[in-house]
């Protein structure tokens, strides 16, 4: 009971958090210079019946013999309650403006056909980061202080030190450019599950990876090395277990404690993936429709997008805490 | 029921143990604080000093580099675009040359060979190739390759350039090929200076034609030493170059400059100049063409625009640290300290204020902001100051939580001390030193951000005339086929200044709670 009321309290907390950005993000961008994308040629009422559908006025009039447009402007919070009302009764996030190749598109239709690349490239980094960032803290940890835990070590420095700005830059350079083993850019088309697709991909796969596998490998081998340390493994090589069968039962098990929400967490988090890798590899995915949406201030999809992120960002670090406290009552995450 | 205890006189009392010597020996070290025991745990971390002494020396070279060069941000040559790094040094080595390994067929080769024939400034590195099927591999000097230019000059500056040439000797003036022997490419470039040998073109195809011995044929323009010339000036010659004598046993002399609609055509050896427009026209301090680092695809040097932008990135990082810090340090003692309802409101905002990502704020911000070309700056700064000391409050406000209901700040309090007196005097300096770490670890992830922003090209400071690390490498990202090496030292420093506060800050938080070490 006591942690049905954690979850409740932590997602209104997340819910009240996501609505007062999500409102300001609303009202600012609401306060900016209108883009109409009518040509200056075009007759008046292109523009007013724009500005119309937009919701920035209503009630156009137009008066037939002086040529004239009255119309009212409609408040900045009415527009937020009709931007509501639409997404919520139409599931209708508005259209594309100023991006010439999504003008007149919806923004929804857009964003959910540019997801598949962004989450695939996340699996597939997980897929690869998650068994060799634990394999390599496990093996790190078994072997504390010898030659290959400070080899691990230092490789591991050198990871999570190495923006992925750089990583992703040396990929490209040596793989793609150099040796030839993958394309530069990522393949366009929707045939994301071809040999070729994901051979496209795999530069960008690493480059993510690369900083993942480093900090599964650091927060594996500082896990373990403390369950190693503790007075129950004594007790289970006491009670006759041989180092292995310790080390798997009653080690990796108590290890995995925090590791998984960790890895959870990170799931969730990579799920908005890295607009440099985005950008380096030209992925067509989320990040490189942010940047493009941000440059050309096409407002429907930034608006969309700001929300997206804002809650990915949310999630991912609710999910952690949430699970945290399921697996390990003895934490509990922001509660009192 | 009381009792009083007589004072009990001295000779009374004895010991127990009289005959046995006292082992304990009197504690005869210092006594050592805080700081100087952190700062000795410091120094034994081998990591750490290394983290420090590279942090010190980029700082230094950010500092002092940008003055050595006599180039600045604003610097751009169009002609010097994607040259190759080039290091006095290693001129005799195969690397870091400024040239570019090439491998071509003969019509571009013979080209560059031609301009090491004509000028002496060799194009093709100390004229050497290999020939193997048809194909020559050689170095290409990236700054000896630009080769000749035709440039429009006014008589004055002609003359002016003329009285360079005699006074010092060097030749930069080279005979001028007549409009109609020039390669004539449809698209392109035409009017090519280094053509100045007999060429046929074909389409866009450019094909050389060789004498009997395989040889270039020259096809400068000249005239009978009896005409007129076409600039009406006749020492125009270099001493020793005295003309030739054609077939018909005529005496000719070679012509230097075309006549145009604003003044005349010459034929430039583009790196001779350059020079003398650097050393005597604009007298900027530049003497030579040398690139340590090599130029962008724009032809700014990447030394100067390296150096700059680092310059750049340790001042923003530091200011940001220190605003986030005084922010931080006192949003997070505040919450901390008072606790309860005040807390609960204060991490409200701040949990709201975190989960928005910067890039909204950014966006927003630089919508709404309009300060000319100031306006990316502004935003930047504004953005992190926004943001950024989230983190250095909930440290405070950790270590607040840890201190306040200590036993010393009770006795502080029951003496009188004041709220104020007990934050600033008492719980706060013992906090410093994990406040301290953070601002530590906080300055190289500002620096990765500002790098990560100017790479997508969303911070964009050249308006400002100035650039930064994020801006290079994607310069070099965007013509990584043809001049990678633009990133390459960029990348190389990112990654040396990433590595670096990443050990120091280590060290630091090591050296400052050693109980924390290695967990993370």
């Amino acid at each position: 009971m006591y942690m049905f009321k954690y979850v409740l309290k932590r997602l209104g907390l997340m819910i009240m958090t996501f609505s007062i950005i999500f409102v300001m993000c609303f009202v600012l961008i609401k306060m900016l210079p209108i883009v109409v994308s009518a040509a200056t040629g075009d007759a008046a009422d292109i523009m007013y019946a724009q500005l119309e559908a937009r919701g920035y006025i209503m009630n156009v009039v137009r008066d037939p013999v002086a040529g004239t447009y009255t119309f009212d402007n409609v408040p900045v919070m009415i527009q937020l309650g009709n931007y509501l009302t639409r997404i919520f009764t139409e599931g209708d996030f508005g259209i594309g403006t100023s991006m010439v190749q999504f003008a007149n598109q919806p923004v929804w239709d857009v964003f959910v056909e540019k997801l598949p690349p962004t989450i695939l490239i996340n699996i597939y980094s997980s897929l690869i980061g998650v068994p060799i960032g634990l394999g390599l803290g496990i093996f790190a940890a078994l072997k504390k202080n010898k030659w290959q835990d400070q080899l691990i070590n230092v490789v591991v420095i050198l990871m999570i030190s190495l923006p992925s700005l750089v990583f992703g830059l040396l990929v490209q350079y040596f793989l793609c450019f150099k040796l030839q083993w993958f394309p530069i850019t990522m393949k366009s088309g929707y045939d994301y599950f071809t040999w070729d697709m994901f051979r496209s991909m795999l530069p960008a796969v690493l480059s993510l990876c690369l900083g993942s596998i480093a900090a599964y490998t650091r927060y594996t081998r500082a896990e373990l090395t403390e369950v190693l340390t503790s007075e129950f493994m004594l007790l289970a090589r006491t009670k006759g277990l041989t180092r292995s069968q310790a080390t798997v039962r009653h080690a990796l098990r108590n290890s995995m404690v925090p590791i998984f929400p960790m890895i959870l967490g990170e799931f969730i988090g990579v799920l908005s993936g890295s607009l440099i890798i985005e950008q380096m590899f030209s992925i067509p995915g989320v990040g490189g429709l942010y940047l493009s949406a941000i440059n050309s201030l096409d407002y429907d999809f930034f608006m969309l997008l700001s929300g997206f992120y804002t809650l990915v960002g949310l999630s991912a670090g609710i999910i952690v805490d949430i699970s945290y406290g399921f697996i390990d009552p003895r934490i509990r995450m922001g509660a009192k | 029921m009381e009792r009083t205890i007589p004072n009990i006189p001295k000779e009374k009392f004895n010991f127990v143990q009289k005959n046995d010597l006292i082992h304990d020996k009197q504690l005869a070290t210092k006594p050592r604080g805080y700081m100087a025991d952190a700062f000795a745990r410091f120094c034994k971390n081998k990591g750490a000093i290394v983290g420090a002494i590279i942090i010190i020396i980029l700082v230094l070279a950010a500092i002092i580099a940008p003055m050595c060069t006599p180039y600045t941000v604003k610097y751009m040559d169009a002609n010097y675009k994607s040259c190759f790094p080039r290091n006095e040094l290693f001129v005799s080595l195969p690397f870091w040359d400024g040239c570019e390994p090439r491998e071509d067929n003969k019509a571009t080769f013979m080209k560059y060979y031609a301009m090491g024939l004509e000028t002496g400034k060799n194009a093709v590195k100390n004229q050497e190739y290999s020939l193997e099927n048809d194909m020559y591999s050689y170095r290409l000097d990236s700054v000896h390759s630009v080769g000749a230019e035709y440039v429009s000059l006014t008589f004055e500056k002609y003359e002016a350039l003329q009285e360079y040439q005699n006074r010092t000797g060097i030749q930069v003036l080279y005979p001028v090929v007549a409009k109609s022997d020039r390669p004539q490419v449809i698209d392109g470039r035409k009017n090519d200076a280094d053509y100045y040998f007999k060429t046929t073109t074909k389409g866009n195809k450019i094909n050389i034609v060789y004498d009997e011995n395989g040889d270039i044929i020259p096809v400068y323009d000249y005239y009978l030493a009896t005409q007129t010339p076409n600039d009406g000036y006749n020492s125009l010659r270099i001493e020793g170059e005295d003309g030739f004598i054609n077939e018909n046993g005529q005496k000719c002399y070679y012509s230097y400059a075309l006549p145009n609609s604003t003044g005349y055509e010459v034929r430039v050896n583009y790196y001779e100049y350059y020079v003398y427009q650097h050393t005597e026209v604009l007298k900027d301090g530049i003497t030579t063409p040398s690139f340590l680092f090599g130029t962008t695809s724009e032809g700014q040097d990447v030394f100067t625009c390296l150096f700059s932008g680092a310059r750049f990135s340790f001042v923003f990082g530091l200011v940001v640290a220190v605003v986030n810090f005084l922010i931080g340090a006192f949003y997070g003692s505040t919450a901390g300290y008072y606790g309860g309802k005040t807390d609960l409101i204060m991490e409200r905002i701040t949990d709201v204020l975190s989960a928005v990502p910067t890039m909204i704020v950014i966006t927003l911000l630089k919508r709404h902001i309009d300060a000319g070309p100031a306006t990316d700056m502004l935003v930047l700064f504004i953005a992190f100051f926004a943001t950024g000391w989230i983190g250095m409050a909930s440290t405070t406000r950790m270590q607040f939580y840890r201190y306040k209901n200590q036993e010393y700040v009770l006795a502080a309090r029951t003496l009188g001390a004041k709220d104020r007196r007990l934050i600033f005097k008492h719980i706060f300096p013992n906090a410093l030193g994990t406040i301290v770490t953070s601002c530590a670890l906080v300055i190289p992830s500002m620096i990765y951000t500002e790098t990560n922003l100017t790479y997508l090209n969303i911070i964009d400071l050249t308006a400002m005339n100035m650039t930064t690390v994020g801006t290079l490498i994607a310069n070099g990202q965007e013509n990584l086929t043809t001049a990678a090496f633009i990133a390459l030292f960029p990348a190389i420093f990112l990654a040396l200044l990433m590595l670096s506060f990443n050990l120091f800050g280590n060290g630091l938080r090591d050296a400052f709670n050693p109980s924390l070490r290695g967990a993370e």
